[in-house]
């Protein structure tokens, strides 16, 4: 478990990293948190050839409110999000801080990085299923300056994005900010890769859901909106009975072939159903932080 | 050790030592076409790489000498054949880790690949072994019964059922690890290896290099966990010795996770097909067990791949009385690693079995869980004991354990907990069970191993300032020997527990010794410490008499002082008699010549520990998921020497049954290859899946040991799986299906939950 021989740069700009990436060629990685980097080298199974550290460069660990926009700088570390009482974050986002305190355990989320998290595109990570849920923004620093990718264009396949060669996340913009919102996850152990994923986002007027959003993580290759369980509860009273149906709407788009092959979709769809109406029914409660273990039923 | 202090294999500094790394087989099964080497020792900074004919194919051999074993010898690397992925084939010495794995990956293997075997079903199709042509390398059949088919027969109730326990493995925090070095000037190999059997590891690596014991020096430093896994020897601490002999350099070899899980040893997979027959009151008339223990490739040595059958099959009734009893039980080899007698050795499957049969009866027969064990179990009046099986039980609290287990469960308000009614699902689970511990020569030798441990030894002495230095031919790894020997010396000798230090591990410093493991060392190893202290106190006393001029009788040692019984004032510090005999020898009258020290060797026959464990788990319907949320433990091993040293024992025992009961399982694919190498998927519960263990304790004094003590160090492993797969049946208890196998994973849980729910609901409680 030693990684194979690669180069190692540190980069103090954002233009010096891409500059440095596009003179080492394609081979080389961008090494921010580290947290899922390393081990993937140390197994052989990421093979840089050249590392640029991406930690001294400045001014790209912040959480900002612009208007109904929050704009999260991709050195901001997971633990930054999780402790953050900023009532800019909160108000309209409170999702973020209680879905930090579900990623990995306190050492990962230390390090790590939100950037990071999107641009390896794991399709559990919770920065990647909200930054669906929350039709983010990902503003990406290449050869030829900035350019922003929307989330949907973003997540391309396993572990894998719309990032061309050489470019470097700058800032993930979260937007649509919602009153009501939650992230659930279950896993066998506290602080695993979930086996599945549920977030949801919406608001409430005349007792009337509005602006509805829902992904699922651990389903297929990329956090899987779910546009059926969306368009049924837009206008849909909110209570028990909506929330078990759009939970219905939610199992069925996991479909065999979407999710990791272990032989047991079924479980996995079950799992979904649960989820989406526990997180339905929290998030109507207010903003929360998460449950362990799937929450109370 | 918790200050940062231990010395681990890996913390003895030796700079310019050379590292190993392993070529390992790609695949599960296969002949070895081709090997080529020569890209890799083009690596700069690779001094050598290393192939079974370049060390002239040594092996570890590992016999039973019984007609039903079939001998295996376990390569040093493979050679002819492949037997599981991640078996080594070509070592790797370079001038560091990242050398040797980057050389390691321009090692070429041609193998031809075969179909694996996987399970006893598959056994015969490929053998593994060519000297068992139907895959099986022991077939034990014990106990033969002529009338138990009969009796069966003639039972009001009999459960045909089926039990499966999943492949796991120890996963010490430290994993394995070694250091080898030839020192010219002593003619001899000293090898640092985290083990639990110094002198098995000497023996071990003397014969497979063809050297003598006395040119081999194993030390045990620190180790970080055991658990089985470093009672027997490793093949890759082998292959390190025999590079630094070979090269004269120091090597060294640091077991990564990846390789611990997927390629070090296993345990604990293992079918059970039981009949067992009761009459209308729920007692056993007997039981007929077909045991299937799925071994992987090679017996490890010295213990072999007869461990798991021969322990199942000898000690499946446990404290209950089965009438009449027969089992069979067979070691399979499959094309997965070897196993090695882990933590609790196939009692947390026979007391899964019979805990699992007794509440299945109890439903059945509607009968109270608890009252069908009371008519089961062995009564207090029945001591000592000999069941079908030919055991003989020493006496033990097996009643009054339960009874106190379940007031206990009451009074914390467990059945209230139970009720629910929150959307979660809770079960309680009861079990009871005895375990034997300390096995000595004459029990040992019933399996007849080639190499037959069981007693154990001991030397004590008191330096010329009153301090004692213990040796023990016992290794602990994180028991707390340090305190409990100190304690055993030091009550001996009526001096501070402080004022004795533990010496192990060093088969140069110790004569001998088995080692750790079984459950022995408080027992076997503090035995003869006991004896060593005790004739020590002897020789004291008798030089306190001259000073005092009383006779040695009329001596008591107490509080540091050599004292006239019943004129404490007449006394002389122990200091003073250490200094009177090593400066002023020449003021006694006799033995000059003769020093504080003495020695003591204990062999008793085991001993049966008995506990009772309550589990209280709770179920989330709408996920699958399981949990133990409390925890209760009755234990009796004998009389306790250090409780908080006990209490550890249980409580991590008691963490390592609840993984097996939910958590840990290494699974393979159909092709054979491991499919958790890593901890994201063997899944090692954390402190946020064990809940507190409360833990009692009786205390049934053992006759047949120094101190009174039983073994206690795998009950709390032995007893959790059982209890924690009896509280989720509870759990489920208006569902028709039933859990009978460990790992209990969530998607079986909402299996038993769809598959409707039973007619009759008897809330057994």
């Amino acid at each position: 478990m030693k990684p194979a021989p690669f180069e190692y740069h540190r980069a103090y700009t954002p233009k010096e990293v891409t500059e440095l990436l596009l003179e080492l060629g394609e081979d080389a990685k961008i090494l921010a948190g580290g947290q899922s980097l390393v081990p993937m080298m140390n197994f052989r199974l990421a093979r840089p050839t050249a590392l640029v550290d991406i930690n001294p460069v400045s001014g790209l660990d912040y959480i900002r409110r612009d208007g109904d926009v929050l704009r999260v700088g991709a050195l901001t570390r997971h633990r930054s999000v999780e402790l953050s009482t900023e009532p800019d974050v909160h108000n309209g986002f409170s999702v973020l801080p209680g879905a930090a305190r579900w990623i990995g355990h306190f050492p990962i989320r230390s390090r790590g990085t939100v950037g990071g998290s999107i641009a390896h595109a794991d399709p559990t990570a919770e920065w990647c299923l909200l930054a669906r849920l929350y039709d983010a923004e990902i503003v990406v620093l290449g050869e030829h300056g900035t350019r922003t990718v929307p989330s949907d264009e973003w997540f391309t396949g396993f572990l894998t994005t719309a990032a061309l060669p050489g470019e470097l996340v700058l800032e993930t913009r979260f937007r649509r900010p919602r009153r009501h919102g939650t992230l659930l996850e279950y896993a066998r152990r506290r602080g695993d890769f979930a086996i599945a994923a549920v977030a949801v986002a919406f608001d409430i007027t005349d007792n009337r859901c509005h602006d509805v959003s829902m992904v699922l993580g651990g389903v297929a290759n990329e956090p899987l909106r779910v546009p059926e369980a969306e368009a049924y509860l837009e206008g849909a009273e909110p209570g028990e009975r909506a929330w078990a149906e759009a939970a219905r709407l939610a199992a069925e788009a996991v479909t065999p072939g979407t999710g990791p092959d272990d032989g047991d979709h079924g479980y996995r769809r079950h799992l979904v159903g649960t989820l989406a109406r526990r997180a339905l029914a929290e998030a109507q409660a207010g903003p929360a932080g998460p449950r362990p273990r799937g929450g109370a039923s | 050790m918790l200050r940062g202090a231990a010395t681990f294999v890996e913390d003895i500094p030796r700079p310019h030592a050379h590292h190993l790394a392993f070529v390992r087989s790609p695949v599960a099964a296969g002949r070895i076409a081709g090997i080529g080497t020569e890209d890799a020792r083009a690596v700069p900074g690779v001094l050598a790489v290393v192939t079974a004919a370049d060390l002239g194919h040594p092996s570890l051999t590992a016999v039973l000498e019984r007609d039903e074993f079939v001998p295996t010898s376990m390569p040093l690397l493979a050679h002819d054949r492949v037997r599981y992925a991640g078996e080594p084939v070509v070592a790797v010495v370079a001038e560091s880790r990242y050398v040797a794995e980057d050389a390691a990956e321009r090692v070429w293997c041609d193998i031809e690949e075969c179909d694996p075997v996987l399970s006893l079903a598959d056994a015969a199709s490929t053998p593994v072994h060519p000297e068992a042509p139907d895959g099986v390398l022991v077939d034990l059949q014990m106990f033969a019964d002529d009338l138990l088919d009969e009796s069966l027969a003639r039972a009001p109730l009999v459960l045909e059922e089926t039990f499966r326990s999943g492949r796991v493995t120890a996963a010490p925090m430290e994993a394995r690890a070694c250091l080898a070095e030839w020192r010219d000037r002593d003619e001899q190999l000293v090898l640092h290896c985290s083990t639990q059997v110094p002198h098995q590891v000497r023996t071990g690596v003397a014969q497979a290099l063809g050297i003598a014991e006395r040119q081999v020096r194993v030390v045990a430093p620190d180790v970080g966990g055991g658990f089985g896994l470093k009672c027997v020897v490793g093949r890759e601490e082998v292959v390190a010795a025999a590079v630094a002999a070979r090269w004269r350099v120091p090597v060294r070899w640091t077991e990564d996770r990846q390789e611990n899980l997927t390629a070090a040893f296993h345990g604990h997979e293992q079918e059970y097909r039981v009949r067992a027959g009761f009459d209308a009151e729920g007692r056993f008339v007997g039981v007929d067990a077909d045991i299937v223990c799925s071994v992987g490739a090679y017996s490890a040595y010295p213990f072999s791949c007869g461990v798991e059958p021969l322990m199942a099959a000898t000690e499946l009734p446990g404290v209950y009385k089965v009438g009449r009893y027969a089992a069979r039980a067979r070691g399979v080899a499959t094309n997965k690693p070897p196993t090695a007698p882990y933590r609790g050795v196939s009692r947390p499957q026979i007391v899964l079995v019979m805990e699992r049969l007794l509440d299945k009866a109890a439903r059945r027969l509607g009968i109270d869980r608890v009252e069908i064990r009371r008519r089961n179990t062995i009564a207090p009046h029945e001591f000592p004991y000999t069941g079908p099986n030919g055991i003989t039980y020493e006496p033990g609290s097996y009643l009054e354990a339960l009874e106190r287990c379940v007031r206990e469960v009451t009074d914390a308000g467990w059945w209230e907990r139970r009720a629910g009614g929150d959307g979660l699902r809770r079960g309680i689970g009861l079990v009871n069970f005895s375990e034997r511990t300390a096995y000595g020569t004459a029990t040992m030798g019933l399996r007849r191993m080639q190499m037959t441990p069981g007693f154990d030894v001991s030397h004590v002495r008191m330096d010329a300032s009153g301090d004692v230095v213990v040796t023990s031919g016992t290794c602990g790894h994180g028991q707390g020997h340090e305190t409990t020997f100190a304690q055993i010396v030091a009550d001996r000798l009526g001096i501070r527990p402080e004022r004795v230090k533990l010496r192990q591990g060093d088969t140069d410093l110790v004569s001998f010794g088995w080692g750790t493991w079984g459950s022995r060392s408080l027992v076997i190893g503090g035995g003869a410490a006991a004896v060593a202290a005790r004739t020590l106190a002897g020789r004291l006393k008798a030089i306190a008499g001259e000073l005092l001029e009383v006779g040695p009788g009329d001596i008591e040692l107490a509080d540091g002082y050599a004292r006239v019984r019943g004129v404490p004032e007449a006394r002389v510090a122990v200091e003073e008699i250490a200094a009177t005999v090593h400066f002023r020898s020449h003021t006694l009258s006799r033995h000059h010549d003769q020093l504080l020290e003495a020695r003591g060797a204990a062999d008793p026959p085991g001993m049966f520990s008995n506990a009772a464990h309550a589990a209280l788990v709770e179920v989330d319907p709408g996920t699958g998921d399981a949990r133990v949320v409390d925890y209760l433990v009755v234990e009796d091993c004998g009389v306790v020497v250090n409780p908080t040293v006990v209490d550890g024992q249980v409580r991590g025992g008691v963490a390592q049954g609840i993984a097996a009961a939910l958590y840990e399982e290494l699974t393979y694919s159909p092709e054979g290859q491991p499919l958790a190498g890593t901890f994201m998927d063997y899944l090692v519960p954390t402190a946020s899946e064990i809940p507190p263990v409360a833990v009692h304790h009786l205390q049934t004094p053992c006759e047949l040991t120094e101190t009174g003590a039983k073994g206690m160090g795998e009950g709390g492993t032995i007893g959790a799986p059982a209890a924690v797969l009896a509280a989720l049946n509870d759990a489920l208890r208006d569902c028709e299906a039933d859990l009978d196998h460990i790992p209990v994973r969530p998607a079986d849980i909402l299996r038993v939950l769809t598959t409707g729910t039973r007619t009759e609901r008897e809330d057994t409680a």
